[in-house]
């Protein structure tokens, strides 16, 4: 999930604490403060974890392997927000009865974020490569949130404005709103060409899952391109990917089109960086 | 990154073994599973100490269930809708001794079967001349379960039959004819129902029974007011059927009590057992729910108090299809296993086995599921289970049968299902906005489960070495000693699909001793009443059930493996009377049926 406004190498500001500040939404941690509301919400309400010790679980071992694998590799306590909302997210995704799914899923999440890297920044958004793995290798024992908030309108409405409210302070509205646009419309598309009731083809939408999926994971600014046009671009490409996936009735199909998409875009992005430096190097070799 | 090559090729090993986890724990899983190859009845018998054959047709059993065709608005998720109603149960309805089976069938017009058992090793089915075989005719609903109980204390079993429709009760008249009661008895008019069963909730001596509705008992599933009828939620719906609690006033008169017994609830039943879960002497009543969580209502004599949330059944949501109690550990304590769905590569929900933690009881009884722990959790599609000795070696051992709808074998309906389930409830709700099945299969045709225990924490699933090889779209299972012979036959009631009828041989070195108890001022049914073996040094503990599985009801003989060489030290029962009985070894005969009267 994303790291919103969060570098990963992990600087510390040293200023004097300000609780208006600490209140608003222009608080770095304001994002896993989200993701914490959803969980405490969702569970208390309707009980949507599978266990407090999975979940626990999950954000225990990608808080640790966030540590140990910056102080080893970057010499530095990192800041721990992003593993956090990773955790988090792994502990609500994944559903599995067994316990190793989690921490499992948890930990290549992590890991993943320094291993898979291109241009000294990781290209996969770290728990969805994680949770995308763990699906497509252990479909016996692994599946993922496919429920709802307890079928009260109003939790799901003030998580859509809060989120927006948020990511558009993050200044990633763009992201999510071309996503549920398209999604919407490819809906539709989906819905003529099946021939089943739109309602169905529209549902998945209305649930928790994409409510992680469009705020915190296609939003990752580490692993999103640069420009604003491409970045809408970009993730409407991504709900092409997974309407295409859905015509070919892949379960986890958002997952799948996020891990294909995002990092194809990023590499190409970084394709086209290097030729432009290539070039400008050229240009003044020439000059 | 500051490190240097070697220290990223470590963490690149690293982090592909963690990648590739999966597939390693996925491979040593599957070579601690037991084999899937079939064996013959000797190998079989050699192997596991028990052999199940399909022997229906031989037993003059040719019974085949069949769907109801609900409002043609459901037609594009017929399949799905009209995925229930085959049932089975174990009565002997005329005290000859031997057990007697009736299934039940959901076809508009269909008829019951109630197959008497010859005594030769075959059965004939004696419904229509009894009364109740023509139970499904139009306008009245379909058949969906069936239990028996002596409502009325003399002596024989009398039969409440639940329907998506207006539920029955048949007086047995001495064995010989049924006598429907159902207006005098106070039933109410439609019921939506897929679960009931009998037990002496206050300990009078008259039996009561309870009613779970599925559906909500104002839909006529055959006459839609509205398509809006379906669940509102896959995991948290609350717009089932109510429940019935009827309390037996006597005379053939019966009260609905559920709301003056705490028992109120929408959720959606499709099963419910009762045992004495604390020692009080009451029984609790364990309540599966589908789309939501489990409710387990404990009963102090008076009153019901809902504790699923406080004793840990009742918190994780999945899609409960079975109610059964089993002293699985030989510790004289029930756990309680209740299937749901796990489909590979969409929803693993698991089933659960609520096990009674270490150093709880009573009003502080906490359960723990250890499914996984245990190895049942996997069961594919899963309905109906029950325990019993299989192989008579002292431990209890699970049947579980499963698979949903098995249409189209190439063809699958999980995606649109999964699609619609994680949906809101104004687009779940309506039936109309599911996508259409299409002749498609929802988990079909799959592998069931025989899981052997081996009495050390462990259960290992012989299924397929052990005989039961059907991939029937199975609901209801139900044990007997159908021929007497000290071993658990096995009944299990297929939809759309035949009645099958395992007979089993078992090791004659494993012993055994059955116990057939009568009420006197107990329900004469002995329904609730416990029987506690104390044999080599360890104990296990078995109730006279009315009601267990999933539609269904086992033999209320209770049976007992035993190993190979047994010493019995005493049998204890506990009668729904709360009077104590001991057997003394010289007095519960290995072998043996002992016929036990409850001492006045």
């Amino acid at each position: 999930m994303s790291v919103q406004a969060l570098p990963m190498n992990g600087a510390t500001e040293k200023a004097p604490f300000n609780w208006g500040k600490f209140f608003s939404l222009d608080n770095k941690y304001i994002a896993p403060m989200f993701i914490t509301t959803i969980l405490v919400v969702g569970n208390l309400s309707f009980g949507m974890l599978e266990s407090y010790k999975k979940t626990g679980i999950a954000i225990v071992a990608s808080l640790l392997a966030e540590l140990i694998l910056s102080k080893i590799y970057f010499g530095k306590w990192p800041i721990l927000a992003s593993a956090y909302i990773s955790g988090i997210s792994v502990g609500i995704l994944v559903r599995s009865p067994a316990v190793w799914p989690y921490f499992v899923c948890a930990v290549v999440s992590i890991m993943s974020k320094y291993v898979l890297r291109v241009n000294n920044r990781h290209i996969w958004n770290p728990s969805n490569f994680g949770i995308a793995v763990l699906v497509f290798l252990a479909p016996e024992t692994v599946a993922t949130l496919s429920i709802q908030w307890g079928n009260y309108l109003l939790p799901m409405i003030v998580i859509w404005c809060l989120g927006s409210v948020i990511i558009a302070r993050l200044k990633r509205f763009h992201i999510t709103g071309t996503y549920v646009a398209c999604f919407i419309l490819l809906a539709f598309v989906r819905s003529f060409i099946t021939g089943n009731p739109w309602q169905s083809e529209v549902a998945p939408l209305t649930g928790p899952m994409y409510q992680l999926f469009i705020f915190f994971m296609i939003t990752d600014p580490k692993t999103t391109v640069k420009s604003k046009k491409w970045q809408c671009i970009v993730v409407a490409i991504v709900a092409v990917m997974e309407m295409i996936l859905r015509l070919d009735q892949v379960v986890y199909a958002p997952f799948y089109a996020l891990f294909l998409v995002g990092p194809s875009a990023l590499l190409i992005e970084y394709w086209f960086e290097l030729r432009s430096r290539k070039g400008v190097s050229v240009a003044r070799a020439t000059a | 990154m500051k490190r240097g090559p070697l220290a990223r090729i470590i963490l690149a090993i690293i982090f592909f073994g963690f990648v590739f986890s999966p597939l390693i724990i996925k491979r040593v899983e599957s070579s601690r599973a037991e084999s899937k190859t079939r064996l013959d009845a000797a190998s079989a018998l050699a192997r596991h100490g028990f052999y199940l054959q399909e022997v229906s047709k031989a037993a003059g059993v040719d019974f085949v269930h069949q769907a109801p065709t609900l409002d043609p608005r459901l037609n594009h998720i017929m399949p799905q809708v009209a995925s229930m109603g085959a049932s089975v149960s174990i009565v002997d309805f005329d005290r000859d001794g031997w057990p007697d089976i009736y299934v039940t069938s959901s076809k508009e017009g269909a008829k019951n079967a109630l197959y008497r058992n010859q005594h030769d090793g075959t059965f004939k089915d004696v419904a229509p001349e009894l009364g109740i075989a023509d139970v499904n005719q139009a306008g009245t609903g379909v058949s969906m379960g069936a239990v028996w109980g002596d409502y009325d204390n003399d002596g024989y079993e009398d039969l409440l039959l639940i329907k998506w429709g207006k539920p029955e009760l048949f007086h047995n008249d001495a064995g010989k004819g049924f006598n429907r009661v159902t207006e005098q008895a106070g039933l109410p008019p439609w019921v939506n129902a897929n679960t009931a069963l009998w037990f002496d909730y206050d300990g009078d001596g008259l039996l009561d029974f309870f009613i779970g509705g599925y559906y909500n008992e104002n839909t006529d599933l055959w006459h839609l007011a509205s398509t809006k009828m379906m669940p509102d939620s896959f995991e948290y719906a609350k717009n089932g059927g109510r429940k019935y609690l009827f309390h037996n006033l006597g005379g053939g008169k019966f009260e609905e009590v559920s709301e003056k017994e705490g028992i109120s609830s929408r959720r959606w039943a499709l099963a419910a057992s009762a045992a004495d879960l604390r020692g009080t002497g009451y029984p609790d009543l364990f309540v599966a729910n589908d789309y939501g969580v489990s409710e387990l209502y404990l009963n102090d004599g008076k009153k019901f108090h809902e504790a699923g949330e406080a004793t840990g059944v009742g918190f994780a949501p999945k899609s409960g299809m079975n109610a059964s109690f089993g002293d699985i550990m030989n510790q004289g304590k029930y756990s309680v296993y209740v299937s749901n769905i796990s489909e590979e590569g969409v929803l693993i929900q698991g089933n659960n086995l609520w096990v009674p933690k270490e150093g709880t009881s009573a009003n502080e009884l906490k359960f723990e599921n250890l499914a996984r722990e245990f190895g049942v959790e996997i069961g594919g599609w899963s309905f109906g289970a029950q325990f019993g000795d299989l192989n008579n070696d002292g431990t209890l051992d699970l049947y579980l049968t499963n698979g949903y709808v098995s249409l189209d074998r190439n063809k699958s309906y999980w995606y649109d299902f999964s699609k619609i389930a994680g949906g809101h409830s104004l687009i779940i709700e309506d039936a109309k906005n599911w996508p259409s099945m299409e002749g498609r299969s929802l988990s079909g045709y799959q592998a069931k489960h025989l899981w052997l225990n081996d009495g050390s924490g462990k259960f290992i699933d012989v299924a397929q070495s052990a005989g039961a090889t059907d991939t029937y779209d199975g609901r209801a299972v139900a044990f007997a000693d159908l021929w007497n012979t000290g071993a658990l036959d096995v009944v299990v009631a297929n939809e759309r699909g035949p009645l099958l009828i395992y007979k089993n041989a078992v090791t004659p070195e494993n012993k055994w001793i059955e116990f057939a108890l009568e009420g006197t001022t107990s329900n004469r049914s002995a329904i609730g009443a416990q029987v506690t073996l104390y044999w080599n040094g360890q104990q296990q503990v078995q109730e006279v059930s009315g009601g267990s599985g999933f539609a269904a009801q086992n033999q209320k003989r209770i049976h007992f493996g035993l190993g190979k060489t047994p010493q019995i030290e005493k049998v204890v029962i506990r009668w729904p009377s709360r009077k104590i009985q001991t057997l003394t070894p010289d007095s519960a005969k290995t072998g043996e049926i002992n016929v036990v009267k409850e001492p006045s």
